[in-house]
């Protein structure tokens, strides 16, 4: 059982994992590497999915891992493992000299800059364990799903609802002497069911997220909304082709941000593909937007005081007044692009954009008449050229009013000309993941349907 | 060394345990409660290694080992779950406690005594990662950038990668019976960047399959990935926008199968039609396609990349007829869907490693060879796309609607390929979209062994394959109104 307050036992796991990567690096030395970073992880958890009223499956999580990274002047090789034994980690950390032995020179390789690695470490309070057993989920999860199934009485059927919480601890150290660990939690309910009207079915879903279980919405209204969103899609139809506005749901605009993210990580740049190469400096947006990483939110789910190699993160901009002001970079990346690491090894940590005046109803008024999309299929984008064609389904929307649901069509442009005729940003902000945005209008993309 | 897969097996992953029959017999006994219907326990190594070439010289490589234990007990429709990545007895006791949980309330159980029959070999039990020395797999991938770069000028980055896999696994029925199985798993990928007068595209190629890593230099299967991955960007530097609009279309043969993977095959997997979740439930018997189309899903293709022995349930694997010129004959099957449908499990119950449930998974899915000429079926257009090549695509097995995304395309006018369009996504409905396939070519081709299949987080590597295939009607999301 968790002690709630003083969290001693993760305390005392910590310590142990601790002088494990510290022995890690040590084996790493004596096999004749010149420096080392390696990463030790716990992880446990419980998943528990209901359907149609009943338990469906109870999953027992415990999982645990080593990586090691090594370098031998300037090759590189990495080695990891999930047995923990001091035998493993010395065939680790043999692997990984072994891939460096016939990787070849690489002048930018190598741990980061000294002054870039962390020495602070701000409390981001992401450790909330839930002492949640079987039974206690099973009936949270069966909730969810009753109140979805009583909805409506066009849902006939489910695929469920599922409720997991994981629980870990990771701790990350280099031969520079950098040695830092945390634990961190995270707690999901899922809910997902089926509508049918004549001969068509619709499925769609529901979920939150949170660090601490009290931040989680609560399941009945989980339910609730898979069961509305779903039944919002029944008697859905293609369009004809045509030109049109399109607004992109707050819960689905995040992933044209992960497309911008893309575009402008080092690893990306470096390799010429993106089709933001050269833009730094540049206007890739109109003047009125902000973009920025926003690394030490307390308690979201991005949140992180280091990157994967121990840099500190900071908050800063992305875009600001419509112009890019910064890169996504590695220590690696960096040294290719002949600039500084932004802290951004592993990602970005909570990429925020400033919400705007109007919320979904106010950006549908302000469209007028266009498309609203609620479900994006595919990955039909073009990190090189920015070309864009993804498969969608929502709403048609005339007079500032939703119509009829649509599926079955594409929507298409290119990614450069979709930033820049970017009109507004709702208020609806989604705040569930690891970006957070509201609903997004864009000026004109192509739809293709029958 | 032995070839038995079994004895491969027992060695790999049991002794160094110290587990013996008897200890299997504990943990059996452990996870049989009174009301449960099915256990098993899922015992698996996995080493793997990747190399990535990027500027000219071989950057990093990378080994993992992953290893561990997954218990399962089934009662009824319920299933209870734990794993560990430790392989002892006391964990693997623990776990089987943990999982047998979910059956406290269920029914009365029995004892299901499969047999020990044994698979033929569809791939030789050996090690990829030393199938070559570390100085060749590194030659072969600067062979491949020099010959990219030799290739064209145009070219200004290459990168290739080459990963191999050699994954060890033992099931154990809940009669004790074990079965064991060793699968290679190797993949080479090369993918470049062309440039001219300011404009960037890419083109990539890849190839692989349950072998070793000398199946690349043989038939000079490495290289012909390189020449492909630069001709596919050359191609695209001449394209122009794509159309928008619901067009005739024709699909090449090999990859773009991906198309009977989204379209029907996700939709054909067992437990969506158990749960009555799919847009094909309780449609077997019905016409779902033209009579020209017959579908197979079939896992025993002699070192296809979703070819396997037996499947993660112990199951041999089979070649199961999906459609039938044209009628819905059957759907994939594991063993609970199975069981609750009253059906025979058809070898697909499929998991991404130890810590993930088996489910009903595809293996190789690909389309039989019909009667017509691939340059009848472009001459028979009048006006329409020819999609040569395809990324990923994606499906809602409950409304059916699905799409995949064209890498390679062209616009067919008078029954001419002519010029070069962007890539773009093709959106249909899985039902019926196959209704509209009014040629199919004498030319079936498996693909090249590159597909990675994705189902609720789990990964598993699969196989497509179709002729070329004219369809009268299917959605293109181009730019170009
Ligand atoms: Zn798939």
């Amino acid at each position: 059982m968790q002690e709630p307050t003083t969290f001693a036992r993760e305390a005392k796991q910590l310590e142990q994992l601790k002088s494990l990567v510290a022995d890690c690096l040590a084996e790493a030395r004596r096999q004749g590497a010149t420096s080392a970073e390696a990463g030790v992880s716990l992880e446990h958890g419980l998943s528990v999915t209901a359907r149609m009223g009943e338990v469906e499956t109870i999953e027992h999580h415990r999982s645990r891992g080593l990586g090691v990274t090594v370098y031998v002047g300037q090759r590189k090789g990495s080695a990891s493992t999930t047995d923990l034994s001091a035998t493993a980690m010395r065939e680790t950390v043999e692997a990984a000299c072994r891939i460096a032995q016939y990787a070849a020179e690489d002048e930018y390789a190598g741990l980061p800059d000294r002054d870039m690695l962390a020495t602070e470490f701000p409390d981001l309070d992401v450790y909330h364990p839930w002492d949640l057993d079987a039974e206690t989920a099973i009936n949270l999860a069966i909730g969810c799903e009753n109140a979805a199934r009583q909805f409506h009485p066009e849902i006939v059927n489910s695929e469920g609802a599922s409720l997991n919480t994981f629980q870990g601890l990771r701790v990350l150290g280099n031969s520079l002497g950098f040695l830092h660990g945390y634990a961190s939690s995270r707690h999901s309910l899922s809910c997902s069911v089926i509508g049918q009207r004549g001969d068509s079915m619709q499925r769609d879903d529901w979920w939150t997220v949170a660090r601490d279980a009290r931040d989680m919405e609560a399941a009945e209204l989980v339910g609730r909304k898979a069961a509305e969103r779903t039944v919002k899609r029944l008697g859905a139809r293609s369009l004809s082709t045509r030109q049109c506005p399109v607004i992109f749901a707050a819960d689905i605009a995040s992933s044209l941000l992960g497309h911008l993210i893309g575009a402008i990580r080092g690893g990306n740049l470096y390799r010429k593909s993106s089709f933001l190469l050269d833009h730094l400096g540049k206007q890739i947006f109109p003047a009125f937007i902000r973009i920025r990483e926003e690394p030490h939110l307390k308690k979201a789910l991005g949140s992180a005081p280091y990157d994967a190699e121990g840099v500190r993160t900071r908050p800063h901009h992305i875009v600001k007044d419509g112009i890019l002001e910064s890169y996504v970079l590695s220590t690696y990346s960096a040294r290719k692009l002949g600039m500084k690491t932004t802290g951004n090894a592993g990602g970005v940590h909570n990429l925020v954009i400033d919400p705007g005046e109007l919320d979904l109803e106010g950006l549908l008024k302000r469209m007028n008449t266009g498309l609203l999309v609620t479900e994006l299929m595919g990955q039909g984008v073009n990190p090189v050229t920015g070309d864009y064609s993804r498969g969608a389904s929502g709403f048609w929307v005339e007079n500032g009013e939703i119509q009829f649901p649509v599926e079955e069509i594409t929507i298409a442009g290119n990614l450069k000309d979709m930033f820049m005729n970017l009109q507004a940003v709702g208020n609806d902000v989604d705040l569930r993941g690891n970006t957070r945005t509201g609903s997004i209008l864009l000026e004109k993309m192509t739809v293709a349907g029958n | 060394m032995s070839h038995d897969p079994l004895v491969i097996a027992r060695q790999t992953l049991l002794e160094p345990a110290g587990l013996i029959g008897g200890d299997i017999d504990r943990v059996m006994g452990q996870l049989l409660s009174a009301s449960v219907d099915a256990a098993d326990v899922y015992l698996q190594s996995t080493r793997f290694e990747s190399w990535m070439l990027e500027d000219g010289i071989v950057k990093e490589g990378s080994h993992s080992i992953e290893q561990g234990a997954g218990v399962r007990a089934v009662s009824g429709e319920k299933t209870g779950f734990a794993y560990s990545d430790e392989i002892t007895l006391p964990t693997l006791l623990e776990a089987a406690k943990n999982a047998r949980a979910i059956a406290r309330e269920g029914a009365q159980g029995k004892r299901e005594v499969s047999g020990l029959y044994r698979p033929p070999q569809l791939y030789l039990p050996i090690d990829p990662l030393q199938s070559l020395p570390e100085e060749e797999k590194i030659a072969l991938l600067k062979r491949l950038d020099e010959e990219c770069r030799r290739l064209d000028s145009r070219v200004e980055q290459v990168m290739v990668n080459l990963a191999g896999s050699h994954e060890v696994v033992l099931v154990i029925g809940q009669d004790g019976a074990l079965h064991g199985d060793v699968r290679p798993l190797v993949r080479l990928n090369v993918s470049v960047i062309v440039e001219e007068n300011g404009r960037r595209e890419q083109g990539s190629c890849g190839g692989g399959g349950r072998t070793d890593y000398r199946f690349f230099l043989e038939e000079d299967r490495a290289i012909e990935y390189a020449r492909e991955a630069v001709r596919q960007a050359l191609v695209n530097l001449e394209a122009v926008e794509a159309p928008a609009g619901t067009m005739t279309v024709v699909l090449g043969p090999g990859w773009p199968g991906v198309l009977l993977h989204e379209a029907i095959g996700h939709g054909l997997e067992g437990d969506f039609n158990r749960k009555g979740t799919s847009a094909f439930a309780g449609r077997i018997g019905e016409r779902v396609a033209s009579p020209l189309c017959t579908v197979v899903d079939d896992g025993t293709l002699p070192g296809r990349r979703g070819s396997l022995n037996i499947d993660d349930e112990g199951t041999p694997t089979e070649c199961t007829v999906l459609i039938e010129n044209g009628i819905l004959k059957g759907y994939m099957q594991d063993k609970l869907n199975a069981r609750l449908m009253g059906v025979s499990p058809t070898g697909n119950g499929r998991r991404e490693s130890y810590a993930h449930l088996p489910m009903p998974r595809m293996t190789n899915t690909y389309m039989l060879a019909g009667p017509h000429d691939p340059q009848e079926i472009i001459g028979s257009v009048k006006k329409g796309l020819f999609a040569k090549n395809f990324g990923g695509g994606q499906v809602d097995i409950t409304s059916g609607k699905f799409v995949f995304s064209a890498s390679e395309a062209y616009l067919i006018e008078d029954g001419k390929i002519t010029r070069p369009v962007k890539g773009a996504t093709l959106i249909g409905n899985g039902p019926d979209v196959l209704t509209r396939v009014s040629m199919v070519g004498n030319d079936l081709q498996l693909d090249t062994g590159v597909g990675t299949c994705g189902k609720d987080g789990q990964s598993v590597p699969v196989g497509v394959g179709q002729p070329t295939l004219r369809v009268d009607g299917l959605t293109v999301g181009g730019t170009r109104v």
